[in-house]
């Protein structure tokens, strides 16, 4: 039986599932958890980027076995219980990034993944970091800027500007 | 900005969406009649006012006489007693922002505060809410009138009430943020407040309501971030693929490689035996499915396979072999008819589609001809989220979960397909993770009511791979233009030779999407014009992409009057202005044509935004472009750089549109940004090619959409005249690569004839 750390929860999985099952399906069909999107399949488009153990991983890529016991994060995992919103959460309504919104929950796992080791990039350190995730809609533009948004409210919120 | 009753349907739309539109738009111009709102909702006159229900939960509570206190002024506006006012979003979400825009239009002329607004989605009802689609830039121009009236009946009833409750005529009443005030007594209520009495009311005639001026306007102009973006940042159920319905199976549907083949056999038993596999079979094409067309039944011949979870489906079609009868499936190769077109090209053998004047005499006493043949590809939808439609037959009846853009066109189908009456097919609209055109057909929606009947009425949800998604799209065509033009001593143009090779289904019409209109730009303004045709049988499926014709439309053409230019030796501002001649509507009376005027317009303000005519450096150029599709006009500029080694840089575009006013700038703004970024992405370099009726891409691999380090920053100005406001999901989006490829002309003198630009040796 495998056991998997979602979000602080631990979950069970049953027998029927196969071990190698990418994290993908098994966050989405097995817990529910569909935040997390399906794009290619082959690591190409990153919509279903989750965080393991804080970095980021493609959830298509990686089979449910490698990871069990180990510290998961997905999109509905970021906001605190009581619902309020991350930084990023709040740059990207604020500068209502999303169109289709498919791809944002990839985008914004990446987002917060680069500010946590980079707390105020640049143009190019964004493009360097946020260039694994497709957007069909191209909403690139604003995806930058979110960035700056989300990057300047944590310098606020922990007093360093 | 009256109500305007003309209606001239996109030339490049199909037919089935032509006539949805003529049938929405004539549905708009009809006076909307207190008898017709009565007549519409089978309420009598007198005793319980309110004029229309809304879904189940409101109808059932209507049903029991009451709805607890709710006012419910029409299908798009509920006042309920603790101030929410839930305004209702009638056409499908798929990234085009119109479930934002379209209550913003309501919200305004309610005088609602939008922290009081709730947006939900409305459910698919022809009787309620007339013509629901997302297609051809649409939403806005077609439902613009209905929604403002149905926001000023809903306001006009809560001052009614106040001034009632107050004893105060209403014409001392103002409202505000959800609020209604005397001001002379200082007396104010909320909409809540005042949510039951309005339900007690008389409806007035919404023919009379008084609407606002612009100038009163609080809400529409602003920047209103998207109603659904809070579930969006956390990952809430939202789109098609997210539907789970109890008891459900995951099923993929395998077709063939070669379009239009039939599966003759399988290895079902082996797929059966296979891990979570619950059935697996054969199913019989339906219909024809290579046609666009999104209400008939139609279904490709291919293999079901249905599992426990979407894995062990894709596992179970990795293991999956059939044996595919190819008789009368797709032949096409991409390299031949790039060869056939070459030589009907030059051969110059074709149909008249249309002419004016003298194009033979404007050729021979030109001072300059320019003469070009223009190429470009099919493309693909790829949607993100990829096709998916949960189904579940029940055997008298049908209930569908889709991410569709033509719900209505859905059901119907559906009707045809299962032969249950159309009121046995319910449709839940999911929001769609793009759309682009894609969504207007709705193969995936019969497929999975095919397989949750043949499976025996368990629901069922078909996931498409990504590579399914690839290989069998509604494409946009790709398409053939060997242009000649003349320009006269003095650098104007004076004649335009178009011969169109395209592709046919049928051998008589080109294929959806697929044709070009005799007045296209600039024939409709040129002295001198002649339109020609030719056909090449193809068995490929096309249809609507992002912008349909415009998309590769306004390469060709701004394109090649850039050469025109530079061949008359004229700066290339001066010499679109000059083409576009005195400021008319090119159709004398008519707002929703060219307006030469709005063109100039945006051609002068996007040039003055970027600078047009500054000395750059070395490798380094800007390049315009204009076109008018979907009634927006929109105008480009980029700034590229190019290096030795052909890798192409885009550091900016600045675009300028009419579109009338803006209704939700940040929404109109964002979809102008990914319309650049998308037309560029497309034009740069994405392809599909098909080689003995295959498709050669099956994943972003091979079909590299632009990713953030190389899209450019898009600066975005609109003209915000006072012309009927229109929709922005397409017309920006075909200036982009013409803009994009005559500054790379600008930058190397390397003119590029032939999309993608990766075919010229460029790179990004």
């Amino acid at each position: 039986m495998l056991r998997l750390n979602v979000n602080g929860r631990s979950y069970e999985l049953g027998d029927d599932v196969d071990p190698k099952t990418p994290l993908l399906w098994v966050l989405r069909d097995s817990l529910g958890l569909v935040g997390t999107k399906y794009g290619c399949g082959v690591g190409q488009c990153s919509a279903c980027m989750v965080h393991l153990n804080g970095f980021p991983v493609q959830s298509c890529q990686v089979p449910v076995e490698s990871v069990t016991e180990q510290r998961i994060t997905t999109i509905e995992g970021l906001a605190d219980p009581d619902g309020e919103l991350t930084a990023v959460q709040q740059a990207w309504i604020e500068e209502d990034v999303p169109q289709c919104g498919y791809c944002q929950a990839g985008q914004i796992m990446s987002a917060t993944a680069l500010l946590a080791r980079n707390p105020n990039p640049t143009d190019a350190e964004i493009d360097a970091a946020m260039a694994a995730n497709l957007c069909r809609c191209g909403t690139y533009n604003r995806i930058r800027k979110a960035i700056h948004n989300a990057a300047a409210r944590l310098a606020k919120a922990e007093g360093r500007s | 900005m009256r109500r305007d009753e003309r209606f001239t349907p996109d030339p490049y739309l199909p037919e089935f969406l032509q006539k949805m539109h003529s049938a929405a738009a004539a549905a708009a111009a009809r006076p909307l009649t207190r008898r017709a709102f009565m007549k519409l909702t089978g309420v009598a006159g007198g005793g319980l006012v309110i004029a229309f229900a809304m879904g189940p939960a409101a109808r059932e509570a209507l049903a029991q006489g009451r709805s607890n206190g709710v006012f419910i002024a029409n299908p798009y506006v509920q006042v309920r007693p603790d101030g929410t006012i839930v305004l209702f979003a009638k056409n499908p979400e798929v990234g085009q922002g119109v479930k934002t825009a379209l209550p913003m239009i309501v919200a305004e002329e309610l005088d609602a505060s939008w922290d009081d607004v709730q947006v939900q989605q409305a459910e698919i009802n022809l009787a309620l809410y007339g013509q629901q689609f997302a297609g051809g830039s649409t939403s806005v121009p077609l439902n613009w009138d209905t929604l403002r009236r149905a926001g000023a009946v809903a306001r006009a009833m809560l001052v009614a009430a106040a001034a009632r409750k107050w004893g105060v005529p209403e014409s001392e009443l103002v409202t505000e943020a959800s609020t209604v005030r005397h001001e002379a007594s200082g007396r104010r209520a909320t909409y809540g407040d005042l949510a039951e009495a309005a339900a007690e009311l008389p409806l007035p005639d919404p023919e009379s309501v008084p609407l606002k001026d612009r100038s009163q306007y609080r809400l529409l102009g602003k920047r209103i971030t998207g109603v659904d973006n809070r579930k969006i940042v956390t990952g809430q159920p939202l789109f098609g693929i997210d539907q789970i319905v109890p008891g459900m199976l995951y099923a993929t549907y395998t077709k063939a490689p070669a379009i239009g083949a039939r599966a003759v056999a399988a290895n079902l038993d082996h797929v059966k035996s296979l891990r979570g596999v619950k059935d697996a079979f054969i199913l019989e094409q339906q219909g024809d499915p290579i046609a666009f067309k999104p209400d008939a039944a139609a279904l490709s011949s291919g293999v079901a396979i249905l599992a426990d979870s979407t894995w062990n489906a894709f596992q179970a079609k990795r293991a999956l072999q059939v044996t595919w009868d190819e008789s009368e499936a797709s032949k096409d190769s991409w390299t031949a008819a790039v060869a056939e077109a070459k030589a009907l090209a030059e051969k110059g053998e074709a149909t008249l589609l249309g002419e004016t004047g003298d194009v033979d005499t404007a050729l021979r006493r030109a001072a300059h001809t320019v003469e070009a043949l223009y190429t470009y590809q099919y493309v693909s939808h790829a949607d993100l989220e990829p096709q998916n439609c949960t189904a579940w037959f029940k055997g008298d009846s049908v209930e569908i979960w889709a991410p569709t853009q033509t719900p209505q066109a859905a059901v119907d189908a559906v009707a045809a397909l299962t032969g249950l009456p159309k009121e046995k097919v319910t449709l839940h609209q999911l929001r769609g993770g793009g759309g682009f055109g894609r969504r207007l057909a709705n193969d995936s929606v019969c497929e999975a009511v095919a397989i949750s009947r043949r499976a025996g009425g368990v629901p069922v949800k078909v996931q498409w791979m990504r590579e399914d998604d690839m290989a069998f799209d509604y494409y946009r065509p790709g398409g053939f233009h060997s242009l000649k033009a003349a320009v006269d001593a003095s650098g104007k143009l004076t004649g335009w030779q178009n011969h169109f090779i395209t592709f046919t289904h049928d051998g008589q019409t080109p294929v959806s999407a697929g044709n070009l209109s005799p007045q296209e730009f600039p024939a409709n303004v040129v002295p001198n014009s002649r339109i020609r045709q030719s056909l090449i049988p193809s068995r490929i499926p096309t249809g609507p992409w992002r912008a349909p014709g415009s998309n590769a439309i306004a390469f060709v053409v701004q394109s090649f009057l850039h050469e025109c230019a530079v061949a008359a030796g004229r700066d290339h501002v001066e010499f679109l202005l000059d083409i576009m001649g005195e400021p008319r509507p090119v159709v004398p009376d008519n707002p929703r044509v060219l307006h030469t005027g709005r063109a100039a317009n945006v051609i002068r303000l996007a040039a003055e935004k970027a600078g047009w005519g500054r000395k750059l450096p070395e490798g380094r150029g800007l390049g315009l472009a204009f076109h008018f599709s979907h009634l927006g006009h929109f105008a480009e500029v980029a700034e590229v750089s190019v290096d030795a080694s052909k890798r192409v840089t885009v550091h900016k575009v600045w675009v300028a549109g009419d579109i009338g006013p803006i209704v939700n700038l940040s929404g109109a703004e964002n979809q102008v940004q990914g319309s650049v970024i998308d037309g560029f992405s497309t034009a740069m370099g994405l392809e599909i090619t098909f080689e003995n009726g295959r498709v050669q891409q099956s994943n972003f691999d091979k079909y590299p959409i632009l990713r953030i380090d190389k899209a450019p920053e898009v600066e975005v100005h609109f003209v915000e005249s006072e012309y009927p406001p229109t929709g922005v999901g397409e017309p920006a989006l075909p200036p982009a690569a013409p803009a994009i490829a005559n500054a790379i002309y600008a930058a190397t003198g390397h003119r590029i004839r032939t999309l993608p630009f990766t075919k010229e040796g460029f790179r990004i």
